[in-house]
C-alpha cells in the first residue's frame, strides 16, 4: 500500500526526518514514554518526537549505566552522548521506571539538548489526591513550557491540540479495528511501521496520512485469513522482525497492550471540559504503564478481556530484558491467561539481540503449538 | 595478623548481645499478634511505621527480613524458588526471597507472620510497588501506596500538597482497618520517640569520625535494625542511648574496630549480607576501616525537615526527601559531605544488581568524587542477597589493588 510508504521512510530516517521538521523552523522535544503529554509539547509549538535506541553499540554509556541497565535506556544515553542526537531541542521525562528516573537525572547532567523538564507524574493513579496532582503536575509542566518559549500557550492552542491528537488516537483506534476484523487486511511490518511513524512524524501531516489510510483499508475487500490470532503484550517493542516472523510463522497481531501501541493512543479526550481537566482524565483512565499502580489485578483482567474481546489464539510477553514493572507482572498475568485456557509465550527483547534464528524457532513452535 | 582471644573479645560490642534480644523479642511479638488480637502491617523500610505503631498495629519488615536472609546466605535457594515461579532473575533479590518464602514458609525464621495490611511507600525504588501488588494478590489483604514523587531538583509544592494529603488518606487506612481512631496525643508522643531515635542514630553513626574509629560500618549495618523496625518506640531510645555510651567508652579506652586502623573508607549501597564477615575481614586485614556508609545514614538524613511539634505535617517531607529520592547530583553532594565529615581515604561502591535507583547513578558520583576530592573509588560488583552475582576471587584481586594505591596515595 502506497499510502504507507511515508511512514516506512520516515522510520528509517529519523535524523532526516529531523532536518525536514528543522528546514520548517519546527523544534523537537524528544520523550522516551507514553505518558509525556505531547498535547502539551505541541500547543507551546514544539514537535513532540519519542526516541527509540538506534541499537549502535554501547560504549559511551557504560560510563554511567551499569550492563543490568534496560538496552532502551542504555541506548538512547548512548545516542545522546555519541552525538546522533543533535537534532534535538529538549528532553522531557515523565516519571515512569526506577532507570528512567536515574536517566533523567544523567541526561540533566551530561548532556545539552537544550529544554528539560522532568514531569514528576504520580506513581498511583486511583486516588482523589493523585488525580489532583497529575492536575498539578501537568499544570507546572505547561508553565516550564511557556517560560522556555516566551509567552503563555493560548487556550484555543491547546484545545486544537488535544483536537488533533484525537484525531491521531482515533485513525489509529480505526486501523486497529480493521486489522483485528480482517487480519490480513494490512502487513505486520506496515503495522509496525504506522504506528512507529506516528511517534515521530509531524502530527497534522500524519493526522491526514492515517485518514487517507482507513479510507483506503475501508474500501479495502480482504480475503478472509486462517492465520493465527496474536496479541502482543509487554513494554515497546521497537523490533520490526517480530512483526515479521510472527507473519511467518502463520500469525497475525490483532491487537496489543504495548507502550507503543494501544496503551500509547487508546482512548479520547473530552474536547469540551477545561484542557488540563482532559488531559488528567485521559492520562490517568488510559490502560496503564506496569510502572503505574491503579488497582493489583487491572492489568491481567485487561489481557483477558482484550484476548477475549479479539478471538485471540495466544498473547505472546514481549518486553525489555532488566524492565522490572514487566518482569514483576508477568507471573500473575500469565497465571490469568492459563486459567482462561489462552496460550502464551514470553519473549525477553534486547536492543543489541543479535541473530533472530532462535527467536524465529520460537515463535513458529508457539504458533503451530496454538 | 592473628589477635589473641582477649583482645578479640574486648574488640566485640557488647551491645550486640542486648540487640539480639531485642530483636527475638520484637519477631516473637510479631509470630503471636494474632493471639493477642493484634494487627500486623508489612511496611517498606523507608515507609512511615509512626502512625502504625501510635495504633499499636505490629509492624513486619520484608526488606529486613530479606537481610536476614541473605546474610543466613539462604538467598540463591529462595531466589531460584521465584525465578520457577516465574520472576525474572534480574529482579531484586529481597523481593525474588521474600515472594517465595511466603510461599513456602522458609527462610531463617520459617517465613514472616502474615500480613492484615500492606503499607507501601516507594521513596526507595518503584520495585517495592510491584513487590507489594504480588503480596496483596497473594495474602489478598489491602494495600495502601504512600506515593512520594521524586524530587530530582526539588520539593515542590505541587509534591508537598500531593504527599500532606495522602498521610492523611493514609490514617484513614489505617482507622478503617484497625475499626479504631488514632490517638493525637499518642501519635504526637510516638513522633518525639522517632525524632529522638534518629538523633541517638545519627550520634551513633558519628562515634565514627573518631580516629581510630570504634565501629565500623559492619556494626551499623546490624545495628541498623533498631532504627528500621522499632523507630518510634522507647525501646529504640534506650538501646541506641546505651549503645552511645559504650562507643564513648570504647573512644576513651582506645578500642578501635580495625585493631590497627590506618585507612578511612565510605562504603556506598546496601551491604553484601552473604559476605560481610569475609568482607569485614578482607578490608581490617588492610587495616582500613569501613568508618561509615551512606546505606545506614539514610534512616537519619531527613532529620532536618521534621518539626516535632507538628510530627503529621512535616512527615510528608521527611519522607519524600530522604537521599536515595533525591536526584543523583544531590546524592553525590551528601557523599561529598560524609567524605568530609568522616575524613575518608577511599570510597567503595557496591555496584547492586538489585537496586537499580541505588546503582545507576553511581558512576556519575564516582566520577564527582574522583574530580573533587582526588580519593580512590572502587566499584564492586555484586547483589545483596543473591550470591550467584558475586566473584569472591574477582572482589578479592580488586579490593587488593585497590588498597594498593590508597597505601601509596598515604
Amino acid at each position: 500500500m502506497q499510502e504507507i510508504t511515508p511512514f516506512h521512510t520516515a522510520i528509517n530516517d529519523l535524523a532526516g526526518l529531523a532536518a525536514g521538521i528543522h528546514k520548517n523552523s519546527g523544534k523537537i522535544i524528544g520523550y522516551m514514554c507514553s505518558y509525556a503529554p505531547e498535547e502539551l509539547i505541541y500547543a507551546a509549538g514544539f514537535h513532540p518526537m519519542r526516541l527509540f535506541s538506534s541499537k549502535s553499540d554501547i560504549s559511551l554509556a557504560e560510563n554511567h549505566l551499569q550492563a543490568y541497565c534496560c538496552s532502551l535506556v542504555r541506548g538512547v544515553l548512548e545516542d545522546s552522548l555519541a552525538g546522533r542526537l543533535g537534532y534535538l531541542n529538549g528532553m522531557v521525562f515523565p516519571h515512569t521506571c526506577d532507570s528512567i528516573q536515574r536517566l533523567s537525572d544523567i541526561w540533566r547532567l551530561n548532556t545539552n539538548h537544550g529544554f528539560f523538564a522532568d514531569v514528576i507524574m504520580p506513581a498511583k493513579l486511583n486516588t482523589p489526591s493523585a488525580r489532583a496532582y497529575m492536575k498539578d503536575v501537568l499544570k507546572k509542566f505547561q508553565t516550564d513550557l511557556e517560560t522556555a518559549i516566551g509567552h503563555s500557550i493560548a487556550p484555543e492552542d491547546l484545545k486544537a491540540s488535544i483536537c488533533l491528537f484525537n484525531r491521531i488516537r482515533k485513525h489509529l483506534a480505526r486501523i486497529y479495528e480493521l486489522k483485528s476484523k480482517f487480519p490480513s487486511i494490512i502487513r505486520e511490518k506496515d503495522l509496525f511501521a504506522i504506528v512507529k511513524g506516528a511517534m515521530v512524524m509531524d502530527r497534522k501531516e500524519l493526522a491526514d496520512r492515517l485518514e487517507n489510510i482507513v479510507q483506503r483499508l475501508e474500501q479495502k475487500d480482504p480475503s478472509p485469513s486462517s492465520a493465527k490470532r496474536i496479541i502482543l503484550s509487554g513494554s515497546i517493542c521497537d523490533m520490526p522482525d517480530i512483526y515479521s516472523l510472527i507473519e511467518a510463522a502463520g500469525g497475525m497481531v490483532v491487537a496489543d497492550d504495548l507502550c507503543t501501541g494501544n496503551r500509547w493512543f487508546e482512548g479520547q479526550m473530552d474536547e469540551g471540559i477545561d484542557p488540563l481537566e482532559a488531559l488528567t482524565a485521559r492520562y490517568a483512565d488510559r490502560a496503564i504503564c506496569p510502572a503505574k499502580h491503579s488497582g493489583n489485578t487491572l492489568r491481567g483482567e485487561n489481557l483477558v478481556r482484550l484476548a477475549k474481546d479479539h478471538k485471540a489464539d495466544g498473547v505472546i510477553f514481549a518486553f525489555l530484558k532488566f524492565c522490572d514493572p514487566h518482569a514483576f507482572d508477568f507471573p500473575y498475568m500469565k497465571d490469568f491467561l492459563d486459567k482462561a485456557a489462552i496460550k502464551s509465550l514470553h519473549l525477553e527483547l534486547d536492543d543489541q539481540q543479535q541473530g533472530q534464528g532462535q527467536l524465529s524457532t520460537r515463535l513458529e513452535t508457539f504458533i503451530h503449538m496454538i | 595478623m592473628t589477635d589473641t582471644e582477649p583482645q578479640k573479645d574486648k574488640q566485640k560490642i557488647k551491645a550486640a548481645k542486648r540487640m539480639r534480644e531485642i530483636m527475638t523479642a520484637y519477631y516473637m511479638d510479631a509470630m503471636t499478634a494474632r493471639e493477642n488480637n493484634k494487627k500486623i502491617a508489612w511496611i517498606t523500610s523507608g515507609g512511615p511505621v509512626e502512625p502504625l505503631i501510635a495504633m499499636d498495629i505490629i509492624p513486619v519488615y520484608p526488606e529486613n527480613h530479606g537481610a536476614m536472609i541473605g546474610a543466613s546466605k539462604m538467598g540463591e535457594d529462595l531466589c531460584v524458588k521465584a525465578e520457577e515461579m516465574g520472576y525474572s532473575s534480574d529482579l531484586c533479590s529481597y523481593a525474588r526471597a521474600d515472594i517465595s518464602c511466603a510461599q513456602i514458609n522458609g527462610g531463617p525464621i520459617g517465613g514472616l507472620p502474615k500480613p492484615d495490611m500492606l503499607i507501601c511507600c516507594n521513596n526507595i525504588c518503584g520495585t517495592v510497588l510491584k513487590w507489594y501488588e504480588v503480596q496483596a494478590r497473594h495474602f489478598k489483604v489491602p494495600l495502601f501506596i504512600l506515593d512520594t514523587p521524586v524530587c530530582h531538583t526539588e520539593y515542590s509544592p505541587e509534591i508537598a500538597t500531593y504527599v500532606r494529603r495522602q498521610i492523611d488518606d493514609y490514617i484513614v487506612f489505617l482507622e478503617t482497618a484497625t475499626g479504631r481512631k488514632l490517638d493525637p496525643d499518642q501519635m504526637v508522643q510516638v513522633g518525639h520517640l522517632a525524632l529522638k531515635g534518629q538523633k541517638l542514630w545519627q550520634k551513633v553513626l558519628t562515634t565514627t569520625t573518631h580516629k581510630p574509629s570504634p565501629m565500623s560500618a559492619f556494626d551499623a549495618f546490624f545495628f541498623l535494625a533498631l532504627i528500621v523496625t522499632l523507630r518510634g518506640t522507647q525501646t529504640a531510645v534506650d538501646f541506641y542511648e546505651e549503645l552511645i555510651l559504650e562507643m564513648e567508652e570504647r573512644v576513651q579506652a582506645g578500642i578501635s574496630s580495625v585493631p590497627h586502623e590506618k585507612y578511612r573508607l565510605l562504603w556506598d549501597n546496601l551491604p553484601v549480607w552473604y559476605q560481610l564477615k569475609w568482607l569485614s575481614k578482607k578490608f581490617s586485614d588492610h587495616n582500613a576501616c569501613l568508618v561509615a556508609d551512606t546505606y545506614t545514614s539514610a534512616w537519619c538524613s531527613s532529620i532536618k525537615y521534621i518539626d516535632e511539634n507538628n510530627f503529621l505535617d512535616s512527615m510528608a517531607e521527611a519522607y519524600t526527601r530522604i537521599y536515595l529520592n533525591n536526584g543523583v547530583d544531590k546524592m553525590a553532594d551528601q557523599v561529598l559531605d560524609m567524605i568530609r565529615l568522616y575524613d575518608v581515604d577511599g570510597f567503595v561502591m557496591h555496584s547492586n544488581r538489585s537496586c537499580k535507583p541505588y546503582s545507576f547513578g553511581q558512576m556519575d558520583i564516582m566520577n564527582i568524587v574522583r574530580e573533587k576530592t582526588g580519593i580512590p573509588v572502587l566499584m564492586l560488583e555484586a547483589d545483596m542477597v543473591d550470591p550467584r552475582s558475586f566473584s569472591l576471587s574477582q572482589a578479592d584481586t580488586r579490593i587488593d589493588a585497590f588498597m594498593e594505591i590508597i597505601k601509596q596515595k598515604g
